[in-house]
């Protein structure tokens, strides 16, 4: 019983069974975030494409995102929730994703927990920078 | 299948010790200190109680003073001594007044994995100003070596503070070793002094004379040790000693200290007579006698009590030996041998405590990491810090505590839980095998 106070019932979905668990094989960037001195260390691994819009222009978005997380339940679940919330999205519309929108789709988080969803936000914007990084030049607009 | 594997944290209370605090509440529910009828049979229940764990202690009865818990008791015993020490002749500072030196403070040893509530206790002391502090830190077994202590101590050291078994990880420290050793260094320190002032009195030189600090007082914690092992107080050669209630069968909101005759204690609740003057507040009737009760409990036929603990030992190591013939990299924290029979605390490599807890509480498996006390915080277990120094290691352990009523039935259930939760929080962990 305590426990389900502690934590939401979505937050709990996602430690149970978290999405996208796993890495990607040659990934277009990874982000690791987090040390175990913190308590917590995240992987996020995405996949970049590009896709056409409507407009006939070239947009890129992110295809696929897999994680791997030691830490506790709140660090699992906000790890799988981000993964969730980034899939399909493009670039521009992923950095928009904040740490309070992954609390907010977990239901909330407890505020000690509340640095896992920070740290969520610190590995994709890391994977991020690491696929910008690994970019050929001429892509850089 | 439900099971609660988080003795250390607390137990239940026992059918027994109900039953003889029952009375208490709304039929003989007089206040002890007063001089009725009514007063006097509730004086009679708390002076019986008394009796009755001075028994257990090997003590005098006005040597007990109950508490309102083990961390009232912790913080009474140190706070108290020095409190009381710094009002007396002994102390050089009173002489050398606005010196700030070192040596001019009552002097601490504790260990580095004590109880929090002995922990924070000297760290206040420290920053108010009141004394300093040695932290020894336990060596890889787990264990506080006397050799340490002793080399520790200085001509102001006062006090000792070492808990008997360590809440986390369950080993038992040499309490009744470190009592031999202070004795000798206070007998050393006493002939010192007498030669000091023999000395004085020839030289008649006393406006230099630093007054030596008075003896080395040794307070252990015995809250995870009381169900299990030796507490007769002379045996240990401990002058204060720590109990709480409800990690033996009564219920929370009762603690003890005892304090040897001639140990200078001043109080921290300030009001009463109550417990000779060193604990204000009207009696905790109900709770005193079902403490006496638990005691009394524990007591009861010697021979039951160490075949119990026989048995229970032999469950527990039947449990870390399966688990680590069953899961790989599973590391017991604390020495295999001096330990307490009912605390395991156990390293699962490459993955969080707090995840293991969570997952096997959704499982039917009551579990814990470090102490309940700390659970609340986001620092590492700095029981296993002071241990290994390794933070991988302080967050991936768990403790498991057995009672005399866990079964071996309830252990293969745990077990069997347990691996399925390690092996799933495995596969999420970045650390250790890829893939």
């Amino acid at each position: 019983m305590a426990i389900e106070k502690l934590y939401s019932q979505k937050v709990m979905d996602h430690f149970l069974h978290p999405r996208n668990l796993g890495s990607i094989k040659n990934p277009s960037g990874v982000g690791r975030v987090g040390n175990p001195v913190c308590g917590d260390v995240m992987e996020l691994y995405l996949k970049i494409e590009n896709k056409k819009t409507k407009k006939g222009k070239t947009e890129e978005v992110i295809k696929d995102a897999k994680f791997k997380t030691f830490g506790c339940g709140a660090a699992i679940a906000s790890s799988s929730m981000m993964t969730e919330l980034i899939k399909g999205k493009t670039i521009k519309e992923a950095q928009k994703i904040t740490n309070l929108a992954v609390a907010e789709a977990l239901g909330g988080l407890p505020p000690v927990k509340r640095h896992c969803s920070v740290l969520a936000k610190e590995a994709l914007e890391k994977a991020l920078a690491d696929w910008r990084a690994s970019k050929p030049s001429s892509q850089i607009l | 299948m439900r099971v609660y594997l988080d003795y250390a944290a607390t137990t239940p209370v026992k059918k027994e010790v109900l039953e003889a605090m029952k009375p208490f509440f709304s039929e003989d529910f007089g206040n002890p200190s007063s001089i009725h009828t009514w007063g006097q049979s509730a004086r009679r229940a708390v002076d019986e109680a008394r009796a009755q764990i001075a028994q257990f202690l090997n003590c005098r009865s006005e040597e007990i003073i109950f508490t309102g818990s083990g961390s009232e008791a912790d913080n009474l015993a140190i706070t108290g001594v020095i409190a009381q020490i710094s009002k007396s002749k002994f102390l050089i500072s009173k002489q050398i007044p606005n010196s700030k030196s070192q040596n001019q403070k009552p002097h601490i040893i504790t260990s580095a994995f004590e109880h929090h509530a002995v922990l924070k206790t000297c760290e206040d002391l420290e920053k108010r100003g009141l004394a300093t502090v040695t932290y020894i830190r336990p060596n890889n077994e787990g264990i506080v070596e006397p050799e340490k202590i002793k080399k520790a101590i200085r001509p102001n050291t006062v006090l000792v503070s070492i808990m008997y078994v360590n809440n986390e990880i369950g080993t038992i420290q040499p309490i009744r070793e470190i009592g031999k050793m202070i004795e000798s260094e206070n007998r050393k320190r006493l002939k010192e002094n007498r030669n000091q002032y023999r000395k004085q009195k020839i030289e008649n030189a006393t406006s230099n004379f630093k007054q030596p600090f008075s003896q080395i007082y040794l307070h252990t914690d015995a809250v995870q040790a009381a169900e299990s092992l030796p507490m007769d107080v002379d045996y240990l050669h401990v002058d204060m000693l720590t109990i709480a209630g409800h990690k033996i069968g009564a219920p929370k909101g009762i603690g003890l200290l005892y304090v040897r005759r001639g140990t200078p204690l001043a109080p921290m609740i300030h009001g009463g007579e109550q417990e000779s003057g060193r604990r204000a507040g009207t009696e905790n009737v109900p709770s005193i006698v079902g403490l006496a009760e638990a005691i009394r409990q524990i007591q009861k036929a010697k021979t039951k009590r160490q075949n119990d603990n026989l048995k229970l030992a032999n469950l527990r190591d039947y449990f870390i030996k399966k688990i680590q013939e069953e899961i790989p990299e599973v590391y017991l924290n604390g020495s295999k041998i001096n330990r307490a029979p009912h605390i395991v605390n156990l390293y699962f490599k490459n993955i969080e405590g707090e995840a293991i807890v969570l997952a096997m509480d959704l499982e039917g498996v009551a579990c814990s990491t470090g102490s309940a006390c700390t659970s609340q915080s986001l620092e590492p277990s700095h029981v296993i810090m002071a241990i290994f120094n390794d933070h991988l290691r302080a967050a991936g352990s768990v403790r498991f505590s057995l009672s005399k009523l866990t079964t071996k039935k309830e252990l293969d259930f745990a077990i069997f839980k347990i691996r399925k939760v390690v092996q799933r929080l495995r596969e999420i962990s970045p650390y250790g095998k890829r893939g």
